[in-house]
């Protein structure tokens, strides 16, 4: 598949060692992008986690034992599996900024796309959404509520990326070259320990594309070849040999 | 033999015809009804009359997002009391301003949900490319709500968007315009 080349292209840096996992980007995402309450938290294959943190250990017993936290938006992939797959064009990667559509209305919810990314960043509503009564007062106009039958996404808080530009255009500034910080997801702008930077990858006055040429930079299962815009960032070696299937002689990359 | 065959063809003549009437005369009309502004408010008193210009009711707000229509409270800064002898202008100072209420305006253009609309990314278009002539109407054209969706039948649909962007240029992927 031909990958298009975008001028903007926005990414996310996650600094793996900052997490504490306290999970406020998972609140903030629910709260901004109108995911109503679950109807049975425990059952993991039914919920709908846009932003989902993960556990990470180092497997060792005391004193050696060690954790991290990995949240897991949408990678926003260069060469994405999900579209490709995609029977209705119901999902793209046409945009300018290289963020991945999920148009619900022409969703038909046959989950190829579930099936086909390596994240698990897809989910499909399998309930109607429902507020109690009063709550859905705080629904967010910005955001369409999905009905039952469709999948969705992280969507690195598009609707943001909408306004910063009409704000850019009546300031008369080119909304194609947004400052740092102009728009930014709802997950780093709540991050209380500033683990998440967001910004334009291809805008070398930004923040994520110095963190992301760093050494300790990778990106999860880099090796499918599937270019994620979110990359990780950890100084620990063994979180970085977590981010994809390395082989007992192999190296970790960044070593 | 002649006879029998017009009498085979009459009945299909019938219900075509018929079918043509129901399809393009009975059925629009079924399908639509029609409803009017809650205030027949006049944009010729306003503009004309009293000089107003559009971008003082309809405005940007300071983060380049459109105010829309303006609220009771911006009107109220002329409309306080009564001041003609116009009756929907007393029925306006008496449901609205002195109740604090906000007007349920119906909007022609009002799009689903899911669409992302900008007006600032717009202005350059004259407001008449998407809307009805509201501007220089005295009473509000009628509104025609489409008994099955609940649109508004003047609601701009995506091939009419798509059309102009790629005419002009500018980008029809799917989440320019929407959300
Ligand atoms: C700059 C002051 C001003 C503002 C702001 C203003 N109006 Fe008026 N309006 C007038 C004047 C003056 C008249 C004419 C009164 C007359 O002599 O009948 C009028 C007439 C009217 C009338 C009766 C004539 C008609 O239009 O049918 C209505 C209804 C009305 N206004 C509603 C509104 C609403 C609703 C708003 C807010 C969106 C508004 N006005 C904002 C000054 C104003
Ligand atoms: C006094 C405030 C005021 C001024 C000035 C004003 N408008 Fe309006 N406008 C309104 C109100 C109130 C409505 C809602 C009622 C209606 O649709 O008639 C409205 C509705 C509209 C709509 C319909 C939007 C939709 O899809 O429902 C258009 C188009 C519009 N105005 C254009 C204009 C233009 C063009 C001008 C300048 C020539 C203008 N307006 C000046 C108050 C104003
Ligand atoms: C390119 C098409 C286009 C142009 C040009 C345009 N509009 Fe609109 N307008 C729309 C659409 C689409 C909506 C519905 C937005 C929605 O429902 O999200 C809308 C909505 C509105 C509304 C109702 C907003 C509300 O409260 O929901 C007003 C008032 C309005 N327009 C006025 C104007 C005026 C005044 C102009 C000219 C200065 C103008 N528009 C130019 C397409 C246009
Ligand atoms: C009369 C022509 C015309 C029509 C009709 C039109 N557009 Fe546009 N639209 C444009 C042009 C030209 C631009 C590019 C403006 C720019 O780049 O400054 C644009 C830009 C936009 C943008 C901003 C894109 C960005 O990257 O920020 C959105 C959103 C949009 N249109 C949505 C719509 C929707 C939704 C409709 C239908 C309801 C619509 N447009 C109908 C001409 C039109
Ligand atoms: C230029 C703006 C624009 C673009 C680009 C655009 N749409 Fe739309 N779309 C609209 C508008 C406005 C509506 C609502 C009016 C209507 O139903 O036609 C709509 C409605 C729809 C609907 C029907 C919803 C319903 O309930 O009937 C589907 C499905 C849809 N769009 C899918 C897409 C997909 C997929 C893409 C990308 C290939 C796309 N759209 C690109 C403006 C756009």
């Amino acid at each position: 598949m031909e990958a298009i080349e975008f001028k903007v292209k926005w990414g996310m840096v996650i600094n793996i060692d900052k997490c504490t996992g306290c999970g406020a980007c998972m609140v903030a995402c629910q709260a901004e992008n109108n995911i109503a309450p679950m109807v049975d938290g425990s059952d993991k294959r039914m919920t709908l986690t846009w932003m989902l943190v993960y556990e990470l250990s180092n497997g060792k017993p005391f004193p050696e034992h060690d954790i991290a936290y990995l949240p897991r938006p949408c990678m926003q992939c260069g060469k994405p599996s999900c579209s490709t797959v995609c029977p209705v064009i119901a999902t793209t990667k046409d945009e300018e900024g290289g963020i991945v559509s999920q148009i619900y209305p022409r969703c038909i919810g046959c989950r190829y796309c579930m099936a086909a990314c390596p994240y698990h960043s897809r989910y499909f509503n399998w309930y109607d959404p429902k507020w109690p009564a009063g709550m859905e007062k705080t629904l967010n106009i910005s955001t369409s509520v999905r009905p039952r039958g469709v999948v969705e996404k992280c969507t690195f808080c598009h609707h943001r990326f909408m306004y910063a530009k009409e704000k850019a255009r009546y300031n008369g500034e080119d909304p194609m070259d947004l400052p740092e910080d102009a728009y930014i997801p709802a997950c780093a702008e709540i991050c209380p320990t500033g683990a998440i930077v967001f910004g334009n990858l291809n805008n070398p006055e930004h923040k994520v594309a110095k963190l992301a040429k760093s050494k300790y930079a990778f990106r999860l299962l880099e090796r499918l070849g599937t270019d994620p815009q979110v990359y990780y960032y950890s100084e620990r070696e063994w979180v970085r040999r977590q981010g994809d299937n390395y082989l007992p002689h192999e190296k970790t990359k960044g070593e | 033999m002649a006879k029998g065959k017009s009498c085979v063809v009459l009945p299909f003549l019938i219900g075509f015809v018929g079918a043509l009437i129901v399809g393009w005369g009975l059925f629009p009309k079924l399908l639509y009804s029609e409803k009017a502004q809650p205030i027949r408010f006049s944009h010729k008193v306003h503009v004309e009359d009293q000089g107003m210009a559009c971008d003082e009711c309809h405005t940007f707000r300071e983060d380049g997002s459109f105010a829309g229509i303006p609220t009771t409270e911006e009107c109220a800064e002329c409309h306080a009391e009564v001041m003609g002898e116009d009756p929907a202008e007393a029925k306006f100072v008496e449901e609205y301003v002195n109740e604090d209420r906000e007007v349920p305006w119906l909007i022609y253009q009002k799009q689903p949900d899911n669409v992302f609309f900008s007006h600032i990314a717009h202005q350059d278009f004259d407001c008449t490319t998407c809307h009805p002539d509201v501007g220089n109407s005295d009473t509000p054209p009628v509104y025609y709500e489409n008994k099955i969706s609940g649109y508004s039948k003047q609601t701009m649909k995506m091939w009419q968007c798509e059309r102009c962007h790629a005419q002009n240029g500018a980008s029809n992927a799917c989440y320019v315009c929407h959300k």
